[in-house]
């Protein structure tokens, strides 16, 4: 129903000093079931983060068009929440406050918005962190006020920017854990952009791996690990023998395709 | 209260720099001990060290006020209230004897006499040669050289010992003696005199604009004053003393003589005009040295001798005489001493333009007093004080009178029974011109509010009017491609720089301050904005539109907020800039104010006041900052933690 369709995706920029043209993607073709996790992996400067900008609707793609359900994407919408790296918080209000701004934004009555919130500070696991000023939290909580903002607002798609790329390794598991939790539990089509070989397949339901110049699709995989880590704990995810070849494969890969832009440059 | 601190302001220094004393030592003993006892926790450099440590800025306090009693002569009033007046009577008989020691080499290089026999020669000599020749006959300038030889003779006479007339050496003989019973009575010390019932009377040392008391209160004083007035007889009988040596009854009417046929024949004989005017001139210049020479002022070197072994004596028991007094002069009053001229003592050096702190307090005092009509304030305006203000006057300055001009109909004409019957019309008209009464508020009143008040609205007005536009600058290409200009063209001018031209359009009363102030307010407000709103960071942007926020809502949720720290960081540079230029605009034109006092103050030199209105806007300065500081930590915590 509320299907994710991606034609033709293309994305020129042309270097204004020297006019050559650089394919940051070239036809990027995909489609995202509702609810099917998609993870996106690859080495810097394959465009992962302009592809979900574009879906976002921060940027226009010079060819192609993106479908979400029956509407075609054009310009951002509260139907595609988004999560940034740093948690983009408002610092000057309070955690309430910065969960509650979509509501805000679109004027729900005030007993409503409150009802919410408390739903989602209580699913993210902010109970009692209602009126704390968000500067003072720690980053891990930071990225759950982000993303209970996101969900309070009852997207059909969660876009994730390298959402723990600034979180230490324990924090970074935990909310590994939250974000299967929710995708469960909401039953949310979610795309998450990510660095880490690790996470990428712990998360991704499917996973892409992108190359670079022009940015594009190399290999697409289709992963049991996600479903696994709604039941069993991760940890014990990540030394099954399954995992760590797939691992060893994708970094092998990765690893290739940094050496030939090393060659190449 | 007022009178109670102004008439004690000696005593209460005395007590005061007691406390600042102690203070001093006891800040510089705390603060070692403190240092030794946890100076070395941290390393150097690290910023943890710098906290705390109020001793030291109380070891700093008292410092500078001790420096400020001590150059302001305030020490020496507080504990030697007696020294000023006594060093009044020294510089009497110092008075007294100036004209007698101005022509010995005292306090100068030579004698008066060899100056003037040095500076007279010299121009003999220059006018020898700038003899205009095709002026003069060649007889005729035969004479003329005669004439300058005798007026040379004349030097020679009068430095020449043996043509003196005896009568001169008898007369420096006597007054020497009688200069040396001056020493020989200043040595005897003071004998038990009363002072008089007047000089008793007198105010006290700084009590009065006349500074210091001239009339002398102690012995000592009294033996001064006394002596310099037996001075100032001999003073006046050696001024009329002459060296006419006995030579000169033939030497000057022959020369006389010379020098009047020479303008006799200038006027008989015909010359061209050029000529008459070079023998003029010549026989003018002549003429006028002839005349310094025979007015008998030149001595002999060697007639005063007597005189300086006098001098010498008198210094030795003038000094003998001060006793205590020359410590106090050397120590307790830097700078040049007291000084008699005319009809007054005054204090010279930084003891003249430093005021001391208490006079300051004083000085404060009274202006602050709110009771204009006993001398209180300032030109009949309280410093800070509170008035009735007709509401009327409130109305009809927001109302303009154009609004009763554009109100529909006429206004109201007489009628046939001669009276006017007032419309609508009319009473909008009056209301808009502050003619109806509407009753009174209390408001505050006076220089400093009249200061503070053309602050306050400006930097209202240009927070109301800077902060959108600099918002939209920082996000609307038109807007900032449009505005960046304008404001960029007239901010770099230095805000005086306007003042004459906007105090000239506006005129000199709160209008045209108040625009020149919110020129200032309103450009750094723009820049503060502007700044803030095109800092936001990207990601949070976005987020507000993935959360569905329009674009008015993320320039009112999004960018304002975040601009804010930048927007009070600008108020409060702006708030000192404007103080700074309204001081100055004051000081420039208009009638109150506190930049008006200080003007004023300037052209009387009122030092006092002058040093009042500086402390008062550098505490008011200080206050803006503080509150500026303390909003900026209450509004915005999460400042630098984003």
């Amino acid at each position: 129903m509320a299907d994710l369709t991606c034609k033709d995706l293309s994305m020129t920029y042309r270097n204004p000093q020297t006019g050559a043209e650089v394919h940051a993607l070239k036809d990027i073709n995909f489609t995202l079931k509702k609810g099917e996790l998609l993870a996106v992996l690859g080495p810097s400067g394959c465009g992962k983060t302009t592809l979900l900008n574009m879906v976002a609707g921060f940027l226009k793609p010079t060819a192609g068009e993106m479908i979400l359900g029956d509407r075609l994407i054009n310009g951002p919408g509260v139907e595609r929440g988004m999560v940034f790296q740093q948690g983009a918080l408002f610092e000057w209000q309070s955690v309430k406050k910065n969960v509650d701004f979509g509501l805000r934004m679109k004027k729900t009555k005030a007993v409503e918005a409150a009802d919410l919130v408390e739903k989602w500070l209580d699913i993210v696991g902010l109970q009692g962190f209602g009126e704390t000023p968000t500067y003072q939290l720690s980053g891990g909580m930071q990225q759950r006020v982000a993303l209970a903002r996101c969900l309070v607002n009852d997207p059909d798609v969660i876009l994730m920017d390298e959402p723990l790329g600034a979180l230490d390794a324990l924090t970074r598991e935990k909310m590994q854990s939250l974000i299967l939790e929710l995708w469960k539990e909401t039953g949310k089509t979610i795309i998450i952009i990510t660095h880490s070989v690790e996470e990428a397949l712990l998360l991704g339901e499917r996973l892409f791996v992108m190359a670079p110049r022009p940015g594009r699709i190399h290999k697409e995989y289709h992963l049991p690990f996600a479903e696994r880590g709604l039941s069993e704990p991760l940890r014990a995810i990540r030394q099954d023998k399954d995992f760590t070849k797939v691992r060893e494969e994708i970094l092998t890969m990765i690893w290739n395709m940094e050496e030939e832009i090393m060659g190449r440059v | 209260m007022f009178e109670f601190i102004a008439d004690q302001r000696a005593a209460i220094a005395a007590v005061f720099i007691l406390t600042l004393l102690l203070a001093f030592g006891v800040s510089i003993y705390i603060g070692r001990k403190e240092y030794r006892k946890n100076g070395q926790d941290q390393v150097f450099g690290d910023p943890e060290r710098t906290k705390g440590g109020w001793y030291w800025s109380l070891c700093g306090v008292s410092a500078l006020l001790l420096i400020w009693f001590y150059f302001s002569w305030g020490v020496a009033r507080a504990y030697f209230p007696n020294a000023a007046n006594e060093l009044c009577q020294i510089a009497k008989l110092d008075e007294a004897l100036s004209p007698i020691r101005a022509v010995l080499p005292i306090g100068s290089r030579s004698y008066q006499s060899t100056q003037l026999v040095a500076r007279n020669g010299a121009q003999i000599e220059a006018l020898r040669d700038s003899m205009p020749k095709q002026a003069f006959s060649r007889d005729e300038q035969q004479v003329l050289e005669l004439v300058i030889d005798d007026v040379q003779s004349l030097l020679g006479l009068s430095s020449d010992p043996d043509q003196q007339s005896p009568e001169v050496a008898a007369q420096i003989e006597l007054l020497s003696q009688e200069l040396r019973a001056i020493a020989i009575a200043l040595d005897a010390g003071p004998s038990a005199v009363e002072p008089s019932a007047e000089a008793l009377a007198q105010p006290k040392w700084g009590a009065t604009y006349t500074e210091i008391p001239l009339l002398p209160v102690t012995a000592r004083g009294i033996l001064f004053d006394q002596l310099s007035q037996d001075a100032a007889l001999l003073s006046d009988r050696f001024v009329t003393l002459k060296n006419i040596p006995p030579a000169y009854a033939t030497r000057i009417p022959l020369i006389t003589q010379k020098i009047e046929a020479l303008s006799a024949a200038t006027k008989a004989q015909q010359f061209s005009d050029a000529d008459v005017e070079a023998r003029k001139d010549y026989i003018k210049s002549l003429d006028r040295i002839f005349n310094r020479l025979d007015d008998g002022s030149i001595f002999p070197a060697g007639s005063f001798a007597p005189l300086m072994k006098v001098f010498q004596e008198l210094a030795r028991a003038q000094a003998h005489a001060k006793g205590s007094l020359k410590v106090i002069d050397a120590l307790f009053v830097p700078g040049a001493g007291v000084v008699k001229s005319r009809t007054q003592c005054s204090e010279q050096g930084s003891g003249r333009w430093l005021p001391k702190p208490m006079d300051v307090v004083v000085t404060f005092a009274e202006l602050a007093d709110p009771d204009v009509e006993d001398g209180g304030g300032f030109k009949g305006t309280p410093l800070l004080w509170w008035k009735w203000l007709p509401i009327a006057d409130v109305v009809a300055f927001v109302i303009p009178d154009a609004l009763a001009d554009l109100w529909a109909g006429e206004y109201a004409r007489h009628g046939v029974d001669g009276k006017v019957q007032e419309n609508t019309k009319d009473r909008l008209l009056a209301l808009a011109q502050g003619d109806i009464d509407l009753g009174s508020v209390p408001a505050l009143d006076g220089h400093l509010w009249d200061s503070l008040f053309r602050v306050l609205v400006a930097m209202g007005l240009g927070i109301l009017c800077g902060v959108p536009v600099g918002i939209y600058m920082g996000v609307s290409q038109f807007i900032k491609g449009v505005l960046d200009p304008v404001v960029e063209l007239y901010r770099p001018v230095p805000p005086l720089a306007w003042a004459p031209l906007i105090l000239t359009i506006f005129g000199i009363q709160d209008d045209g301050k108040i625009f020149l102030l919110f020129m200032v307010a309103f450009a750094i407000m723009v820049i503060s904005a502007r700044t803030g709103a095109a800092g936001t960071q990207l990601s949070k942007i976005r987020a507000s539109h993935s959360l569905g926020a329009s674009n008015r809502q993320i320039l009112l949720y999004v960018i304002l907020p975040n601009a804010l720290p930048e927007i009070l960081t600008g108020v409060r540079i702006a708030i000192g800039v404007c103080w700074g230029t309204l001081v100055a605009a004051e000081m420039l034109a208009g009638t109150t104010g506190i930049g008006f006092i200080e003007n004023v103050a300037r052209t009387v030199s009122d030092y006092e006041l002058i040093w009042v209105t500086i402390l008062i806007m550098g505490i008011l300065g200080l206050a803006f900052d503080l509150i500026m500081r303390w909003v900026i930590q209450k509004t915005i915590p999460w400042r630098g933690k984003g």
